[in-house]
């Protein structure tokens, strides 16, 4: 991969602040681990090896402390200790746990340090861990996302489980007299010679005496028990039977309802606002002025829901332009220097480089997360402490801001994480938790449920960044020669570190990414700029992040010099991709569909694009046929390369729904501002796939990456791409701006 | 104001324009029926009344006359509906919130339809949204299910 050491990475500040906070820190320092916050309080004759094993004299209770907001992982989790502790998953009780800094994530930061995520090489994995120490000294964060859960999860949770396994086994030795090396252990029990099993529970009181064993190593994955095979999901039988509850399903004694309104103008003052309507309506308890709005506090969510909406408002200007139409002008107008994000890849010369040209502008609008759970906390301050009934995936952080607001020591903020109805990025944000802070703070001693109606889940989203592409690529003697993108959209990283009271160095590495990290290695000319904007309106990471539009522009581009050159979209990609892994999966696509070229017969077509996002290589091939009625949705194929499976039912669960997700709303969905205000208030404006629409979607998992990756986000990106490739396969018609039914029939 | 709901009778005080879904969830503390839209597009709020699939978050409560079903009601996971049990045994669920209202909803298409098509079961899951996208899997546990209730 001698390109990789090409790539311009001068521009990365991130990078090189983690050089010089090494230095500063010391590696030493990072390494070690932070101290087990089970042994706080733990109860004599209990033992816990690492802060996800505890086990009594009744029970083995595991940690999961990633949040789960569908993708699986708290199962999963359980699974990578169980594996290693041989126990079974119906022999644990498994929870969230209380956040701490000791579950900090490992992998977060990975992506971040100026390098490609298929770079592995010495000088990229050392850059990662430097900056990977910086950050755990710096600010150790304690989040779930940028699909870094089973990366951060996969060896620490295994050696997390062979530690308790080995140290029990110390425990059983001790107890009976029989040497470590002759004891075995399964079904949770260390199983002397003779046959004799010792349940880890009537060793717990031994094993609290020893001191962790800290020597093991994993197992080879080719003797795995549970790992890499079919396994129920511990949430599934709760999920399918209406006994999970949400955040949204938690009850108190003497829990009040609320709801909130706050300027749909987002960011904007409240002027004034006329309640004496509301305040008589029924079961209205209270009505409290918050942060940019009001409260509503009633006997339940309906009858705040009610009141709230018989409030008159006086909301100030918004403070990024009223309309759409300024949106657009406005990024159209920043392709220039003095707005220049990052010159972040360069190969070859694109201006010099021979071949006919071909060109075009795209588009990428704002989207909504509108996870189908609406967001909610409840929450209960009292003089002494803090307790939040939430779903969160920035556990520890979310405890300081709450600290902050209510005054307490955040020793005492404790945030008690639930299962989550879906997320996409919007459980990222901390407005919905801040807002009920402030309520539940100025009635101390009652707990508060507070809901947003599904409207103000649309008005107070921070959608998916504005985006827009302009590429020039070149093809001589059916090959393709050069590509030139240009990517200008709003800093989707500034905007939500901002929200949280932090500032970034350097450039949005999202507006980029998906793009410059494109491992197009054949491709002697090749330059990706980004530049970026932060006077548009607030957004946010959603699924996929920077990579969801900027692949949909490069692939689309791509596809569109390809054909221009004669040449086949599958082969040209295999032709231009000097990324082995990735070759691989353009090659299992093409075998899984039976490829035969674009056009499949009289206005059939498919398309295909490929996606390199959180180190997933992906590919999807979409097949549709052109309708009098408009176009429909034949079959799907995806392949993705995620280094290791660790359960193959969840894996293509997850790749087929990022396919809906990803299609659905390539298809028919868009955030749009009038007055500054989003336009779109419910899922009858912004609607994604139903099952009518659904295809049969083929999935299979590659295992050649050298590690291990999640599967959360990868599918987004190559799927609008590819179904826009293949809406031109089938009609001949171009669609560069997403929702394409704005171009374009759908059945 | 009474109500039968799984089998029990409640007394309720609230305005007979409340919706059952606010009803059942904040009243009586039944949160299996989900609110996610408020407006009958995403149907997590699906029950049962006398058999029949409703969208509960537009059935004002004065306007109910029936016995009300929700997931609760129709099986627990010590005695799952056959629906349920296929749902578990095709892994169907994501994030799994809107799973109550799908099941609610295909419980009543097998009712109705024994034997239901892929266009038969399209037709009667459209109106139930899946952000998560499983639409893949429930189709399959409605086949599977089907079949099921037919050996049954």
């Amino acid at each position: 991969m001698a390109s990789i050491g090409k790539i311009a990475r001068r521009s990365f500040l991130i990078g090189s602040a983690a050089i010089a906070g090494g230095v500063a820190f010391g590696v030493y320092a990072a390494r070690k681990p932070f101290e087990n916050p089970n042994l706080d309080e733990l109860p004599e004759g209990s033992a816990s090896f690492n802060p996800w094993v505890i086990v009594d004299s009744q029970k083995v209770q595991l940690i999961a402390p990633h949040a789960d907001k569908g993708q699986g992982v708290f199962s999963a989790q359980a699974a990578l200790i169980c594996e290693e502790l041989d126990i079974e998953l119906d022999q644990v009780e498994v929870s969230f746990g209380m956040p701490d800094k000791a579950y900090y994530n490992t992998a977060i930061t990975d992506a971040m340090a100026g390098y490609p995520l298929y770079d592995t090489s010495p000088t990229a994995e050392r850059m990662r861990g430097i900056l990977g120490g910086v950050v755990k000294l710096a600010m150790p964060m304690m989040a779930t996302g940028g699909s870094s859960a089973i990366p951060d999860s996969y060896d620490k949770l295994r050696k997390a489980g062979a530690v308790a396994r080995e140290t029990l086994k110390q425990a059983a030795s001790q107890q009976s007299g029989v040497p470590v090396e002759q004891l075995k252990t399964a079904r949770g029990a260390v199983i002397l010679p003779d046959g004799t099993e010792l349940a880890y529970t009537k060793l717990a009181g031994v094993a609290a005496t020893i001191a962790p064993v800290t020597d093991v190593a994993l197992r080879d994955p080719k003797d795995w028990r549970l790992l890499g095979k079919p396994m129920p999901r511990l949430d599934m039988v709760e999920k399918s039977t209406g006994t999970l509850t949400y955040g949204i399903d938690f009850r108190t004694k003497g829990m009040l309802h609320a709801t909130v309104k706050v300027n749909p103008r987002q960011g904007g003052v409240m002027n004034s606002y006329d309640a004496s309507a509301a305040k008589g309506m029924p079961g209205v308890q209270k009505i409290l002025e918050i942060t940019g709005g009001v409260a509503v506090v009633a006997d339940n969510t309906w009858n705040a829901i009610q009141a709230a909406n018989a409030i008159e408002f006086d909301w100030g200007a918004a403070p990024y332009p009223a309309e759409q139409a300024e949106h657009w002008e406005h990024l159209a107008g920043i392709f220039t220097e003095d707005h220049l994000n990052a010159e972040a890849r360069v190969e070859g010369d694109v201006e010099a480089a021979e071949g006919e040209e071909v060109s075009g502008e795209y588009r990428s609008p704002y989207i909504a997360h509108a996870p189908l759970e609406p967001l909610n906390a409840t929450m209960l301050v009292t003089d002494e402490r803090v307790d939040i009934w939430t779903g969160h995936q920035v556990q520890t952080m979310l405890e300081q801001i709450i600290a902050d607001i209510t005054g307490h020591d955040v020793e005492n903020v404790h945030l008690h994480n639930h299962f989550i109805g879906g997320s996409f990025g919007h459980r990222l944000e901390f407005d919905f938790v801040k807002q009920t802070a402030e309520i539940a703070n100025q009635m101390r001693g009652t707990p508060v449920q507070m809901t947003y109606s599904r409207e103000e889940d649309f008005a107070h989203d921070f959608p998916r960044h504005i985006t827009m592409g302009r590429g020039v690529a070149k093809h001589k003697d059916g090959q393709i020669t050069s590509l030139d993108v240009q990517i200008a959209g709003q800093s989707v990283l500034r905007s939500q570190m901002g929200r949280m009271g932090m500032s970034m160095p350097g450039p949005d590495t999202q507006l980029h990414e998906g793009a410059w990290d494109a491992p197009n290695f054949n491709l002697p000319n090749l330059r990706v700029r980004s530049y970026v904007t932060e006077e548009l309106a607030p957004v946010s990471s959603w699924r996929a992040v920077g990579a969801g539009p900027n692949v949909f522009i490069y692939e689309t581009l791509l596809d569109e010099a390809i054909h221009a050159a004669g040449a086949d979209p599958l082969q040209e990609r295999i032709r231009l991709m000097g990324h082995e892994v990735s070759v691989k999966v353009l090659e299992a696509v093409g075998e899984m569909c039976s490829w035969n070229g674009p056009k499949i017969g009289e206005n059939r077509g498919r398309g295909v694009a490929y996606g390199f996002s959180f180190g997933v290589a992906t590919v999807a091939v979409v097949e549709v046929t052109n309708t009098e009625a408009g176009i429909k949705l034949d079959h799907v194929w995806l392949a993705a390369d995620v280094g290791q499976v660790i359960d193959p039912v969840n894996l293509e669960n997850l790749a087929q729904g990022g396919i809906v997700f990803g299609l659905g709303h390539a298809i028919n969905c868009e955030i749009t501002y009038a007055d500054g205000m989003a336009e779109q208030a419910n899922y009858y404006d912004h609607e994604g796939m139903r099952m009518w629409q659904c295809p049969p979607i083929t999935f299979r998992a590659l295992q050649n990456s050298p590690k291990i990756r999640g599967l959360g986000e990868p599918p987004i990106p190559p799927s609008a791409p590819a179904l826009g490739n293949a809406i031109f396969a089938a009609t001949g018609q171009r669609i560069r701006e997403m929702p394409f039914n704005k171009h374009i029939d759908f059945v | 104001m009474q109500l039968i709901v799984n089998g029990t009778e409640h007394e309720v005080d609230v305005q007979p324009d409340m919706p059952l879904l606010w009803v059942l969830r904040d009243m009586l503390n039944i949160t299996g029926p989900k609110y996610g839209c408020g407006v009958a597009q995403c149907g997590a709020c699906t029950v049962h009344v006398d058999g029949m699939a409703v969208r509960s978050c537009q059935l004002a409560v004065g306007d109910l006359e029936g016995e009300v079903t929700t997931i609760e009601g129709l099986g627990q996971p010590e005695s799952l509906h056959a629906v349920q049990a296929a749902w578990i045994e095709h892994q169907v669920a994501q994030c799994g919130y809107c799973q109550s209202g799908q099941i609610m909803q295909a419980a009543a298409l097998l009712d109705m339809n024994p034997e239901p098509s892929d266009d038969d079961i399209d037709v009667a899951m459209s109106g139930n949204l899946c952000r998560c996208g499983t639409y893949p899997r429930i189709r399959a546990a409605v086949h599977a299910a089907a079949k099921k209730l037919q050996e049954a």
